[in-house]
Order: C-alpha cells, then sequence, then structure tokens
C-alpha cells in the first residue's frame, strides 16, 4: 500500500498583494486581429477556442485590426468617447459628493466604460437590461437624465424611487434599465426570463444579463446558463470579470487555470472572450451576440476581461488587499485612453476637443447635481415623505399598512 | 370536481381568457404534473404557454420574475411546498420586492403553486407547512384553499391579482375532504357540496376569509385540511364551535376575525405547521391585540410539533381531532 502524505486544502491567492506587483500572465491575452470572427450561427461547441483566447480590436498603436473590427460610423465613435468620459467623470464627482456626506455611499465603474457603453450602442430600443450596479455607463449611453440619477443618489424628493433605494439603485425602464437590487446574481435569471417572455410573445426584443466575475459563484449564475440554454432564449449573458469581488481575487470565484467564457461553453451557449478595455471590440461582439439573439440562434455568453481600477465602493480601500499602482500594470490599459488614441489616429478627435469636452461635460455635471441638491440632500434631510414609505408594498395598500401609517401620524 | 380538476380547471379558463398567462414547473407539461393538476393543458395551449422546466426552483421563480417584468402573468409550480427552499431569494428579495423597490416600475405579477401540509405519509420533505416563511416577508399574498369551489376561484383571483401570490395547495385535501380520522375511509369530493365546481370563470375574494360553521361557544381560527379536522373537532366535542376558514392567510380579513372573537369571548388557532414562530403566534398576537376586553379565556394554539415531520409518528405529529378537542375544551373551561 502506498503510503499518503497528509491532504492540503488549495486556497487561491493573487500573486499581487499591498507592495508587491501582480503577475497579469494569468491573463492569457491574445493579440488584437487574432481570434477568428465565427458566424452568428455557430454552434456553442465550435466556441471552445474563443471562449478562451481574447478577442481585440485594437492594437497597441490604436488601429483597429482583424476580423472583429467593426462597422462604426464617425459620429457613433465620437458619442462613444464621450459617454465613457461622461460615466468617469460622474463617477469622480459623485465620490466627493459621498465624501461631502451628501450621499451615503457610491460605486464607481473607473475602467470600466467601455463595456455598458459600447454595448448599450450594440442593442436597440425595447431591449431590456438587467445590470448590476456598476453598469451607470448603460444609463449614460442611452442619455438618460444626470438630474434624475442624482436626486436618487441623494434620496431626495425628487427621487424617482421615493427615497426606497441604497444610491446606485436605479431603474429605468423607459432607457431598458431593470430595477438593480442588492442581491447578486438574481438578476442573471430574470433576464433570461424576461428574454423567454418575448419569444413567448413571438416579439423581437432582445434581453442582457449583467453579472461580475464574483457573483459567477452565486447559484443563479448556473440556473441562468441552464434556463437560457434549454430554451435557447434570447439573452446575452454578460460576465465583467473586472478580477474582483471585493477584496477577492478572481481565482477564488472560480476563475483559476480557466476562463469564465468557458462556462458558457460547457453549458452550451456560444461563448466569447473578449477586451472589455477595447471600445470596438466591445462593440463589435456585442452587435454579434445581439444578432444571433434577434435572429432566434439562442444566448451567447460573454467574458469582458477588465479591471476593476477604483474601490469596490465608498466604503472600500483596496490598498489593504492589492498593489496600489495595479492598474497602471494591467495589460489592457484605460478603455478611454485606448480610444482616444485610435480616433486621434484616425482624425477624428484632437487634444484639444478632448479638453473641451472634458470642460463641457464637468460642467454639465456640476450643472445637474446644483440642480437635483435643489430638491434636498441626505445631509439637509430633504427627502421623500415618510407616509410614501408604506406605498407600492402591493398595488393598493392593505389594510395592516394603512394602520401602520397612521401609527406613525403621517 | 376533486380539487385537483379545480385547480386545473381554474389555469385552464385564465389560459384561455388571458393570452399573457403560462403555466409551468417541473413535469408539469407534457405529462401534466405529478399530481394531474395541469393534466392536458399543454396539448390544448401549446409549449408556449405550458412547459416542463429544469429542477430549479430558482430558475424557475427567477424566470417568472423576469416574465412578469416583461407582461406575462407567470403561474409557475413547486412541486413540494418543502422545495421551494432554493427559490427563497427570488420569492423574498426580488419577487415581493420589485414594485416598491422600482417604485412601481417593474411588478411581479405571478402565482407560484405549492402543495403543501401533511398527514399522507409525506415524511420530512413532503408534507411542510411553511406558510410562515411568506406571511413574514412583505410584497406577498399567501393563500390556501380548503375545497374545491373555493380553490378554483381563489386561484383565478390569485392568477389576475397584481401582486406575488403563494398559492398553498394542501395535497391532503386533493382528492376528498379529510377531517384527521386516517383510519376512516376517505369520501371523494364528488360526494361533498363544495365539489361541485362551476366550468366556467368566477372567482373567490382575496382578503376574504369564509365562515365554515358557524357557533357560539368559541371562535376557531384555521385554514387548510385543518378546517376539516376542526369541524370533527366541533361535531364530536359537542362545542358549538365558529370555524374561520382564512382562506387568504396574509393578509387576511381581521374583520371576520374580531367580529367572531368578540361575540365568542373565547379563540383557537389550528394550524399543521410548527408551533414557534408559525402564523398562529401572529394570529394570537391579533387577537389579543383587538379582542383583549371580549376574552374569556386565554387563546389556545394547536399546531404542529415543533420538530421536523416525522414518518412514522405521522399521526402522533398531525394534530387530529382528538387534540384539537382537547383544546376546545380547555378554552371553554371544561
Amino acid at each position: 500500500m502506498n503510503q499518503s502524505k497528509p491532504l492540503t486544502l488549495h486556497v487561491p491567492e493573487p500573486t499581487g498583494r499591498p507592495g508587491c506587483k501582480t503577475d497579469f500572465s494569468y491573463l492569457h491575452l491574445s493579440a488584437a486581429g487574432a481570434a477568428p470572427r465565427p458566424p452568428v450561427d455557430v454552434l456553442a461547441a465550435d466556441t471552445a477556442e474563443l471562449a478562451s483566447t481574447l478577442v481585440r480590436v485594437l492594437d497597441d498603436d490604436g488601429n483597429a485590426v482583424g476580423p472583429w473590427a467593426p462597422e462604426i460610423d464617425s459620429d457613433m465613435l465620437r458619442f462613444g468617447l464621450r459617454t465613457m468620459m461622461k460615466t468617469r467623470i460622474f463617477d469622480a464627482r459623485m465620490v466627493i459628493a459621498q465624501r461631502q456626506k451628501k450621499m451615503s455611499f457610491y460605486m464607481t465603474s473607473l475602467g470600466e466604460e467601455a463595456i455598458g457603453t459600447a454595448h448599450a450602442l450594440a442593442l436597440q430600443d425595447g431591449d431590456m437590461n438587467f445590470p448590476t450596479y456598476r453598469q451607470q455607463s448603460l444609463l449614460m449611453a442611452r442619455n438618460f437624465s444626470l438630474v434624475e440619477m442624482i436626486c436618487q443618489l441623494l434620496s431626495n424628493e425628487r427621487d424617482p424611487l421615493k427615497g426606497r433605494q441604497l444610491p446606485v439603485m436605479y431603474s429605468v425602464r423607459e432607457k431598458g434599465f431593470f430595477t438593480i437590487s442588492g442581491n447578486l446574481a438574481t438578476q442573471f435569471v430574470q433576464a433570461v426570463g424576461w428574454a423567454m417572455a418575448s419569444a413567448i410573445k413571438g416579439d423581437t426584443k432582445i434581453a442582457s444579463g449583467w453579472i461580475g466575475d464574483g457573483a459567477t459563484a452565486e447559484s443563479d449564475f448556473n440556473t441562468a446558463l441552464t434556463f437560457a440554454h434549454v430554451y435557447q432564449a434570447p439573452v446575452i449573458l454578460n460576465v465583467v470579470n473586472n478580477q474582483w469581488a471585493i477584496s477577492t481575487f478572481q481565482a477564488l470565484a472560480g476563475g483559476e487555470s480557466v476562463t469564465f467564457a468557458a462556462r458558457g461553453v460547457g453549458s452550451g451557449i456560444a461563448s466569447l472572450r473578449v477586451d472589455g478595455n477595447d471600445f470596438l471590440a466591445v462593440y463589435a461582439a456585442s452587435k454579434w451576440a445581439a444578432e444571433r439573439a434577434r435572429s432566434n440562434l439562442g444566448p451567447t455568453l460573454i467574458e469582458w476581461v477588465t479591471y476593476r481600477a477604483g474601490p469596490h465602493s465608498t466604503s472600500d480601500d483596496p490598498s489593504k488587499y492589492r498593489p496600489a499602482d495595479d492598474w497602471a500594470h494591467f495589460p489592457l490599459g484605460d478603455p478611454i485612453a485606448r480610444l482616444r488614441k485610435h480616433l486621434t489616429l484616425k482624425g477624428l478627435w484632437s487634444d484639444a476637443e478632448h479638453e473641451a469636452t472634458q470642460a463641457e461635460l464637468e460642467a454639465e455635471i456640476v450643472a445637474a447635481q446644483k440642480e437635483a441638491e435643489q430638491f434636498g440632500t441626505l445631509a439637509n434631510g430633504r427627502v421623500p415623505s415618510a407616509a410614501s414609505m408604506f406605498e407600492d408594498v402591493y398595488k393598493d395598500m392593505p389594510e395592516h399598512l394603512r394602520r401602520q401609517r397612521q401609527q406613525l401620524g403621517v | 370536481m376533486t380539487m385537483i380538476q379545480a385547480l386545473r380547471s381554474a389555469m385552464d379558463v385564465m389560459l384561455e381568457r388571458d393570452n399573457n398567462v403560462v403555466v409551468y414547473g417541473q413535469d408539469v407539461g407534457y405529462f401534466g404534473g405529478v399530481f394531474r393538476c395541469t393534466d392536458g393543458l399543454q396539448a390544448k395551449y401549446g409549449k408556449n404557454r405550458v412547459f416542463d422546466a429544469p429542477i430549479s426552483e430558482g430558475g424557475i421563480v427567477g424566470t417568472a420574475v423576469g416574465m412578469a417584468a416583461y407582461g406575462l402573468r407567470p403561474v409557475v409550480e413547486i412541486q413540494f411546498a418543502d422545495y421551494f427552499y432554493p427559490a427563497s431569494d427570488q420569492i423574498v428579495s426580488e419577487a415581493a420586492r420589485l414594485r416598491y423597490r422600482s417604485a412601481g416600475e417593474f411588478t411581479a405579477a405571478m402565482t407560484i403553486r405549492m402543495p403543501c401540509g401533511g398527514g399522507i405519509y409525506g415524511g420530512q420533505t413532503h408534507s411542510q407547512s411553511p406558510e410562515a416563511m411568506f406571511t413574514h416577508v412583505c410584497g406577498l399574498r399567501t393563500v390556501m384553499p380548503s375545497n374545491p369551489y373555493d380553490a378554483k376561484g381563489l386561484l383565478i383571483s390569485c392568477i389576475e391579482n397584481d401582486d406575488p401570490v403563494i398559492f398553498l395547495e394542501p395535497k391532503r385535501l386533493y382528492n376528498g375532504p379529510f377531517d384527521g380520522h386516517h383510519d376512516q375511509p376517505v369520501v371523494p369530493w364528488s360526494k361533498h357540496p363544495l365539489g361541485e365546481v362551476p366550468e366556467g370563470y368566477y372567482t373567490v375574494p382575496l382578503d376574504k376569509a369564509s365562515i365554515f360553521r358557524e357557533g357560539a361557544a368559541l371562535t376557531v381560527i384555521t385554514y387548510g385540511t385543518m378546517v376539516f379536522v376542526s369541524d370533527a373537532a366541533a361535531r364530536e366535542t359537542g362545542i358549538d364551535a365558529e370555524i374561520i376558514d382564512l382562506r387568504s392567510i396574509w393578509p387576511l380579513d381581521l374583520d371576520t376575525i374580531v367580529n367572531s372573537v368578540k361575540k365568542t369571548g373565547r379563540c383557537v388557532v389550528v394550524h399543521e405547521a410548527t408551533r414557534t414562530s408559525g402564523f398562529g403566534a401572529e394570529l394570537c398576537a391579533l387577537v389579543q391585540e383587538h379582542c383583549f376586553y371580549h376574552l374569556e379565556a386565554p387563546i389556545e394554539r394547536v399546531t404542529g410539533w415543533d420538530t421536523p415531520y416525522p414518518h412514522a409518528q405521522e399521526w402522533a405529529y398531525f394534530p387530529g381531532p382528538d387534540r384539537v378537542g382537547e383544546a376546545f375544551k380547555r378554552a371553554m373551561g371544561v
């Protein structure tokens, strides 16, 4: 009989901790233009290679190369860059407002602006996104009112959600943006159900579900893949792999030596792994997946490889668990800088225009914040009435809630 | 009709009336459900309207939330109430709160059917009565019929209602009323007046209890199988109990309860579910709060024991007419 050694428990660790440098070789990157672009009716099994390689369009010099380089007009490119800038400036401004205690909480999407922006541009009006709390760029790309967003963040008298929701948990049906829940992954299944409904009714709308790398460990991730595959639901299943779930490295969510895109292939879903900081690749892959869904060819899973450049939230300090300069070393860079380089190369953008746009957006956001603050902030207590707290629990207020409202004297 | 046929008829009526109604769950489609409640519906309405689902309660409820957000009216089935737990997050965090958290932008007009209750040698995972798990959740409606007429009318009301509803079906009552006398043959619904069910559309209103048996001596607040057990206890003790079948467990019909207890001055709460923090505790608290000066005796509670539902000890666990009758006598001081 062989003498067995004592067993050991494997607990994955990131290579980079505070004071060290992250070894990003685990990402297994491909060169821009290297990944093939299959037809939209590709079989799920034939996407296995695409699920382990990386779809990239923009090379280091800012050229769009390879089969995924999309047809995209200049106005849309310029709007895309502007929207990413707007998202980033908005985020920075809201962090300041949180530090000034005008709002209780905020979450930035620093470094992830390309994903929601380009994805939104690849969808059509009437399609429904089921976002997490880090897809504010979807709303920016749909030109949603900044004032309304800030009113939600401030929980003020004009908050469309009447002060019931934590800041950032927007709900904007008219812009195809499903109500955000604090419970991770739940919306991934709901997106599949919405897509099934569209198919049941013979509609032409599609759904887009969103989840982070960490939340793929929730059971609803697996459930969504199973139902999407079983019913061939017209849904795009987006996994935003920003490498971090609060303090937890993506390896601890099951990403060690395997991609999240590969989970899709294992579930019989055509899957792509895409450079999430490459605006053109995001647009092209999203278009491809949307066309598949709308052509009744079934679901697509896309793993967007990106990096959570900012803190998880305003309650988080990343310097306690990862290198302070990590983003500077992330090999896929900054989505805004990369698209800016591309547009400049094509003569569609200039440093002067960039600076002017930056100033213009800052002024727009400051003005929106000023307007929103006229309706109150958390700090000055001008919040929706306590009586409204009892509304919308049910369609009609039941007797017990009427009594409780009376007990509160409102 | 049996309760099974009545439930099937309710779904048939609503599938016919409203194109947005869809029915799905495990074994619900081709096979027609393990209890036959959806028998023939797929053949009649097609696989787009009535279909089989993977064994994933979270997936069934989660997709239904998405469908309801789109504008459909899903009627989904969890095969046994004992198996709703994997869907807890979707029920509590999502379906129940969709309207509130979105200020009405998105709603979850959906019905989740769950066969519940014991008395069938179902053991631990085919007998539970988890209604208190739902009544504690704001935003949900919890409903339980006790007979075929109510089953159809209540289910139609639930499907038409714009709030998410947990529709609990006492499987012990599927084929006939059951008063706890397990040693006696079960009488089928065809021999009971409440088995007379109209073929077409009708509703039984939500939030309205029914007085199953009028009486003057004490008030029994109950629902599901325990309605018939309580009735047997009244007959066998000769105590003139007024038996209230809640039908809508929460939100409930407080007026009917309060009027009855004020009339009788005594109250016994009966349910199959385990005692501690069961729905009976809420009923006792409400009666105490609203009828304190009319009460002539402590409120009695007859429930399942605070144990998992056993197999061999079925009839020592199940609150039968003897145990309920003893509580009646205690409440009467005899």
